[in-house]
């Protein structure tokens, strides 16, 4: 972090799935989305969040470390593109390296298919279509200070703690800012909404 | 090409890969998103056509991609200032829609039900629909003959709408199906401030302290909506929202009143109760500006916090918050939709909002007003110019003598020839059902899945002796026609709508019709020229209506007169009246202090809350309530035919409180007095114990509205889809999701022409997609 990157605010999330249509349009993967959409508490409530990739920056990209066939490959502005066609072996190490559940294999071409932070548009400095066309915000494309003067006092993560390992991400989560916990355990951020502790 | 902005930050920038920017909108990016030229964005032959989206009101701006010969295949976001670049999933997909292998392409007809519909020529089924109307109206009479409309077309087709009835047909009976979605908020807003429109722009939003959302699931009816609301709260708004369901919004909202359907009223009734004894009134704005108060005051002394409290199921802590919290705020603004208005008192309902308004002073302000949310992309024009039973074109009504003779001089003809008033879409299907009118053309409206009381739609349909219906996909309704007319879709045409904020926005055309589809405009036109009235419909195209239009509204309070394409193209959108070419339009109502009463005041009314039409009692103890989601728009017609929005939602569900001991998934049977259902439980907390949701966009034997009662609001004639008595029962089996239907000799679309018998439940209460389950 911290240039122009993606910010995911689950608290704005209404779960409309407009990213996840959007993802299908964007010309790198058409047809295809490379989005997915959590509901969170399923049965008690109607909070949703998306997941794109992560960009991970340290330990860089674990996807790119385990694959064999050196099919992915991390630009020098931090994006983790997806996995090189005619590099791929549709092997899934990188499925299962990956800490937030990303990377996604077509079994049937026996290949990774992977958020690459639609490069062909941020490479021309427009967002990426799921930050585009989000209706609420809750993906927003810019500067950290971009989205602090169009949300005031809002708080940033971008470093997530998976029991003894920490990553650091070049996409960055909001967090409550009465509760910022730096780094955040367990890869989910959201500790607390409207004053009720949404931990387990 | 400027330089990357990832070079800000000191790191080694890759040199580009030209390679990485797809043929054709390299343009629109190097121009970080706008098009080089507005219309021709590239190089490589694909152009971007600026347009709107055709389904809810927010109407947000889009660019059709289209390609070198001359297809629509695709959609960028477009930095409108409605919308700035956001969509949901329903306007991300609507392209999908323009060259569907279901699209109809060419005219069906039967001369009987008990035929199947077949392929014929324009001329078989132009002379055949015009001998049957000749032949209903000299055997029955003029009024034997009725047209519903839609609230779907653009502004100019819904003025053809209105004149071909009168004009061509002679007929009182037209109407449209507006009637199903805002008039209650239509009707308050007429008797309170005798203009019908929202009085504040969407933007407002942004600059209000406390912000009150009444019976409107903005999430999902309105998502691009949520970028203000959230906006809003950001800025330290108080968010108030008014709703049985928890639902997106509600969930962040500092005050939910998850209320008993159908008692509304009675809830803000009480809060002006609440509002006058903590003497937070705004009296000087009450003094100058207002009649009624008295009444009103003395009225709302009736209903201490107590008394709502028991009728809405709710601790009586919370109307007072409520009142406390919109009061005191030094700007407020109160929005509304359908949760509100689709109840026998839905004008009601929407009175009692415009009275806390109005006892606050929360009017005519930045960031200080009320508005209503349309549901149909021109919800708002498409009543403004004569396609409602009682209006004729600048919102003039029928009743009134001075207004007829205006509008017989626009159109030529003698006052007398010009018919009365008719009846509510609802009435109409009751007087087909009773053999009062025999002969129907409809125009881009799916009853069969939209109205109340599915067994009496399709009695009043079967009746009919002749059944036209105009669309571009064979909708349930168009299934049961006589002739269908395949007409083209939003982005093959040029025409205005008005948005919730009632904005002019002009669509564009992106492509040519398929051979074989005409416009509603010709086909209208045509008819009228066969029926003899052809001098009276010489229209080339919209343009040529809207110029018309705009004569005719001219000097009314919804003036057209100063907007032309030319203006809307350079300004994104103007806002009515706007009386001449120079004057910028209206987009915040009052800021003078007069309402467009004579006395310049709000007429405020009392409202008197009473139970809804559906009695409850031991076997009906329930609330059954209706609504939409976020994938789905309207009678699902067009949109249960997209892939992606199909597999996000793929069939309708019931949602249920865990207190009824259902598993999620597990059948349940809703019953009603008019019949019973059973779909796949949804069980959430969301909900309120005693209440039951069902969206609405599927047909039988999967229809919500096969259970709704097709009672009506005595003043708007809007039925009350939100509030039925039901129970739930433990079922067998679960029904199958019916396929849309497919015209003869059209191939079935294999993503959507399956039905679904798949019993698992959506995932979630919100957004409910089936996408990445596994
Ligand atoms: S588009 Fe935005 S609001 Fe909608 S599901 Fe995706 S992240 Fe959530
Ligand atoms: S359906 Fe409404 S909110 Fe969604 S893109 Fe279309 S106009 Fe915008």
């Amino acid at each position: 972090m911290m240039g122009r990157t993606m910010f995911i605010d689950p608290g704005r999330c209404i779960g409309c799935q407009a990213c996840v249509s959007a993802c299908r349009e964007c010309d790198s993967h058409r047809g295809k989305s490379m989005i997915h959409l959590d509901y969170t508490d399923e049965g008690s409530s109607v909070a949703s969040l998306p997941t794109v990739c992560m960009h991970c920056e340290d330990p860089v990209a674990p996807c790119a470390e385990v694959c064999p066939a050196d099919a992915i490959l991390v630009t020098a502005d931090g994006v983790v593109q997806q996995a090189d066609t005619t590099r791929c072996i549709g092997c899934a190490n990188c499925v299962n390296a990956c800490p937030f559940g990303v990377p996604k294999i077509d079994l049937q071409a026996k290949l990774q298919m992977k958020c690459n932070l639609c490069y062909d548009r941020t490479a021309y400095g427009l967002a990426p279509m799921c930050a585009t066309v989000c209706p609420t915000g809750a993906l927003f494309y810019g500067t950290v200070e971009e989205l602090q003067a169009e949300r005031p006092g809002v708080q940033v993560a971008d470093t997530f703690v998976f029991g003894e390992s920490e990553v650091r991400t070049g996409v960055a989560m909001v967090v409550p800012a009465e509760r910022v916990q730096w780094p955040v355990p367990g890869g989910l951020p959201v500790v607390e909404i409207n004053g009720k502790d949404v931990r387990r | 090409m400027t330089a990357d902005p990832r070079a800000a930050d000191g790191r080694t920038v890759l040199p580009l890969d030209p390679s990485l920017a797809p043929p054709g909108t390299r343009g629109f990016r190097d121009a970080g998103g706008i098009p080089a030229d507005q219309w021709h964005a590239d190089q490589n032959g694909e152009t971007l056509v600026p347009t709107h989206c055709c389904f809810c009101g927010v109407q947000c701006g889009m660019y059709l991609r289209v390609d070198r010969g001359g297809k629509v295949f695709g959609v960028e976001p477009r930095n409108h200032d409605i919308n700035r670049m956001r969509l949901c999933p329903k306007g991300i997909n609507a392209y999908q829609q323009v060259n569907h292998p279901d699209r109809l392409t060419a005219p069906l007809m039967r001369r009987s039900r008990d035929e199947e519909l077949r392929e014929v020529s324009w001329d078989e089924a132009l002379d055949f629909t015009v001998s049957e109307i000749r032949r209903i109206q000299q055997e029955h009479g003029r009024d034997a003959f009725g047209v519903l409309g839609g609230a779907s077309l653009f502004s100019e087709k819904t003025y053809l709408v209105g004149k071909f009835a009168r004009v061509a047909l002679k007929t009182r009976h037209v109407d449209y199906n507006g009637r199903l979605c805002m008039v209650s908020a239509a009707g308050a807003n007429k008797l309170a401030f005798n203009i019908d429109r929202a009085g504040n722009p969407f933007s407002d939003i942004l600059l209000t302290d406390c912000l009150l959302l009444a019976g409107a699931n903005v999430g999902e009816c309105f998502p691009v909506l949520t970028q203000y609301v959230w906006g809003a709260r950001d800025r330290g708004a108080t968010l108030i929202v008014v709703d049985p369901r928890e639902t997106a919004v509600a969930r962040t909202a500092d005050i939910h009143v998850a209320l008993k359907s159908g008692t509304d009223s009675a809830f803000f009734n009480a809060v002006l109760h609440v509002v006058v004894e903590e003497g937070l009134t705004d009296e000087a704005y009450l003094a100058d500006h207002v009649t009624g108060w008295e009444e009103v005051k003395a009225n709302v002394a009736q209903y201490p916090p107590s008394r709502a409290a028991e009728i809405c199921g709710i601790p009586a802590e919370q109307v007072v918050q409520v009142a406390r919290a919109f009061a005191r705020a030094p700007k407020a603004m109160a929005f509304h939709a359908r949760g509100i208005e689709h109840h026998t008192q839905g004008v009601e309902n929407c009175l009692s909002v415009i009275n806390l308004c109005a006892a606050t002073g929360h009017i005519g302000k930045p960031g200080a007003g009320y508005g209503t949310l349309t549901g149909q992309g021109n919800g708002q024009g498409g009543r403004e110019h004569g396609q409602k039973a009682d209006l004729l074109p600048g919102g003039r009504s029928i009743l009134n003598e001075e207004h007829r003779r205006q509008i017989c001089e626009i159109w030529g003809i003698e006052e007398s020839e010009l018919p009365a008033a008719g009846t509510s879409m609802m009435e109409m299907v009751w007087q087909m059902q009773r053999r009062e009118i025999r002969g129907l053309i409809g125009i881009c409206n799916n009853p069969f899945v939209s109205l109340p009381n599915y067994a009496v739609v399709k009695e009043g349909y079967d009746t009919t002796e002749f059944h036209a219906q105009f669309d571009f996909f064979l909708s349930e309704t168009a299934a049961n026609a006589h002739v269908v007319f395949p007409v083209t879709i939003w982005a093959e045409d040029e025409g205005v709508m008005a948005n919730a904020e009632a904005r002019v926005v002009k669509h564009n055309k992106a492509q040519e019709p398929p051979a074989g589809v005409r416009t509603d405009t010709w086909v209208m036109c045509e008819l009228a020229r066969r029926l003899g009235a052809g001098e009276k419909f010489a229209f080339d195209g919209s343009r040529e209506v809207f110029d018309e239009l705009r004569r005719a509204s001219a000097g009314t309070i919804i003036d057209y007169s100063g907007i032309t394409y030319e203006r809307l193209e350079e300004t994104g959108g103007i806002a009515w009246p706007c009386p001449s070419t120079d004057h910028p339009g209206t987009p915040r109502l009052f800021e003078d202090g007069r309402t467009y009463h004579a006395d310049g005041k709000i007429h405020m009314q009392v409202v008197e809350w009473h139970p809804p039409a559906d009695p409850y009692d031991d076997a009906h103890p329930m609330t059954l309530t209706t609504g939409r989601t976020v994938a789905h728009f309207l009678s699902g017609n067009q949109t249960r035919r997209l892939g992606a929005l199909v597999e996000q939602t793929p069939r309708p569900w019931a949602e249920v409180h865990p207190s009824h001991g259902f598993r999620n998934g597990e059948p349940v049977r809703v019953v009603t007095r008019r019949g019973s259902e059973v779909f796949p439980a949804l069980v959430t907390e969301a909900i309120r114990p005693d209440t039951v949701f069902i969206p609405y966009h599927w047909p039988v034997p999967t229809a919500a509205n096969a259970l709704t009662i097709d009672a009506l609001d005595p003043r708007s004639k809007i039925p009350e889809y939100k509030v039925c008595a039901c129970r739930i029962e433990h079922a067998g089996a679960i029904d199958e999701v019916p396929a849309p239907p497919v015209a003869p000799g059209h191939v079935a679309y294999p993503e959507t022409q399956v039905s679904r018998t798949d019993p698992l439940p959506p995932t979630a209460p919100q957004g409910r997609g089936t996408s990445e389950r596994s």
